[in-house]
């Protein structure tokens, strides 16, 4: 019984996977990247008491991270290398953006320089 | 309950005004009429008025319209108080400085809002900006577009003379400095020193920006990292006296015959340098108490010789 219900799913978990690479493909036919694909995420960083919490966050390519602001004062979201940019965030403002490329996105404030956060995108 | 004009002369706002202003009236006002005023913002440097008279202005900064969080839900109600408290004054201001964050957003209602308002003035009014102000996607080409016309190469700084004083109207919220402190940058520190440099030590000299041109606080970014070098050549002069905004509160300091001054915004407070907790953002104070740490400042030289005198006044 116990072989049979287990036997009687890899078929199904196999078309899954089929149609997942098959969904994938036209987009992404590096299987690596179909993977990356699979893992991206929605992510949220906070922005409160002048400060971009949490101030690192790691996130797989595809990703999107919003970024919301808890102030009273305005802020905004600067990328050190202008990969992007948003307009100012009155309180309660997001702003969101999908990292696409691998890579480090050291970032800050375009109000308050001083306040720094960095984006990390893994394959 | 819209209270239209409240510099009446039964208001006791003007009341107060005269108490600490009455030593104003003594002198001979340096007579503005619209000509003289407009002559100086047309002309720049060249067509303005070198007359030995009475000098009276009012800097007004921080207006922040378009923010209506906790800290003050009705900035335009609190900027209409600080127009009416300058109406009302005994002697009228010839002109009117705003240092800066004239917007919340840099949104164009808002600096449209801005205008309307400040209008009522009806004195020729010189605008630097502030950080909020050049938060549009070209980095302040909205503001330079709209009050960078008759400035130096149209980017925000110029100078001019009044009564004998020589006015400097600097930026140094374009380009931040990585650590949040305000920057001039080396062609406007280049531009300074050749500007001043054909000037008799014994002019007075008045040099206004949005964020502090002294260190009043370096880890909330409240100075400008190169403000010393800038000012080197005004270090030769006998009077200068340097107006900024941003911190939301009065702090003065003196280096020689330099002396700083920061103003009271027309919006919202903010908390006392490196208050334990604190940010260098909007605090929300009791109600009955906002008036009380919102403001204006009057500033006056009498007979054309002498320091200037600066009269910070409360809206309350």
């Amino acid at each position: 019984m116990h072989a049979n219900s287990a036997v009687s799913v890899r078929p199904v978990a196999a078309i899954a996977a089929l149609a997942m690479l098959l969904a994938a493909a036209p987009i992404a036919p590096n299987p690596r990247d179909a993977a990356a694909e699979a893992a991206a995420m929605k992510t949220n960083v906070k922005i409160s008491m002048f400060a971009f919490s949490p101030g690192v966050t790691t996130v797989p390519a595809g990703s999107s991270v919003t970024w919301t602001n808890n102030d009273d004062d305005a802020h905004s979201v600067v990328a050190d290398n202008k990969a992007f940019r948003s307009a100012p965030l009155d309180t309660g403002d997001s702003y969101s953006f999908t990292f696409t490329t691998p890579g480090v996105y050291p970032y800050h404030c375009g109000l308050h320089p001083q306040m720094v956060g960095k984006i990390v995108v893994t394959r | 309950m819209t209270r239209r004009d409240n510099s009446t002369p039964a208001d006791p706002g003007r009341r107060d005004a005269m108490k600490c202003m009455s030593w104003a009236g003594a002198g001979v006002l340096w007579t503005i009429s619209g000509g003289v005023a407009s002559s100086v913002l047309a002309g720049g440097a060249e067509a303005a008025p070198r007359t030995s008279g009475t000098l009276d202005f009012v800097q007004i900064s921080d207006t922040h319209i378009g923010f209506d969080k906790a800290a003050n839900p009705d900035t335009l109600g609190t900027m209409k108080a600080a127009i009416a408290k300058i109406k009302a004054l005994p002697v009228r201001p010839a002109f009117a400085i705003h240092t800066g964050d004239i917007t919340h957003l840099s949104k164009a209602d808002e600096f449209d809002t801005a205008d309307q308002m400040l209008k009522d003035l009806n004195v020729p009014i010189f605008y630097t900006p502030g950080e909020h102000d050049t938060l549009d996607e070209g980095n302040g080409t909205l503001f330079l577009q709209r009050y960078g016309k008759e400035t130096v190469g149209g980017k925000g700084w110029r100078s001019y003379d009044v009564a004998g004083v020589h006015f400097i109207g600097l930026v140094n919220t374009i380009g931040l400095n990585p650590d949040g402190q305000g920057r001039l940058g080396a062609e406007q520190t280049a531009w300074l020193a050749k500007d001043v440099a054909h000037l008799s030590a014994s002019t007075p000299i008045v040099v206004y920006a949005h964020m502090p041109l002294f260190d009043a606080y370096v880890p909330w970014g409240w100075g400008t990292v190169d403000a010393q070098p800038a000012l080197a050549p005004l270090r030769r002069f006998g009077s200068v006296t340097v107006l900024n905004g941003h911190i939301h509160q009065v702090i003065t300091k003196t280096e020689g015959a330099i002396t700083f001054h920061t103003a009271r915004s027309t919006a919202y407070p903010q908390a006392a340098a490196g208050t334990p907790g604190a940010s260098p953002g909007p605090l929300k104070v009791a109600a009955d108490q906002l008036r009380g740490v919102l403001g204006v400042r009057q500033i006056d030289r009498v007979h054309g010789h002498g320091p200037l005198t600066l009269v910070d006044q409360t809206l309350a």
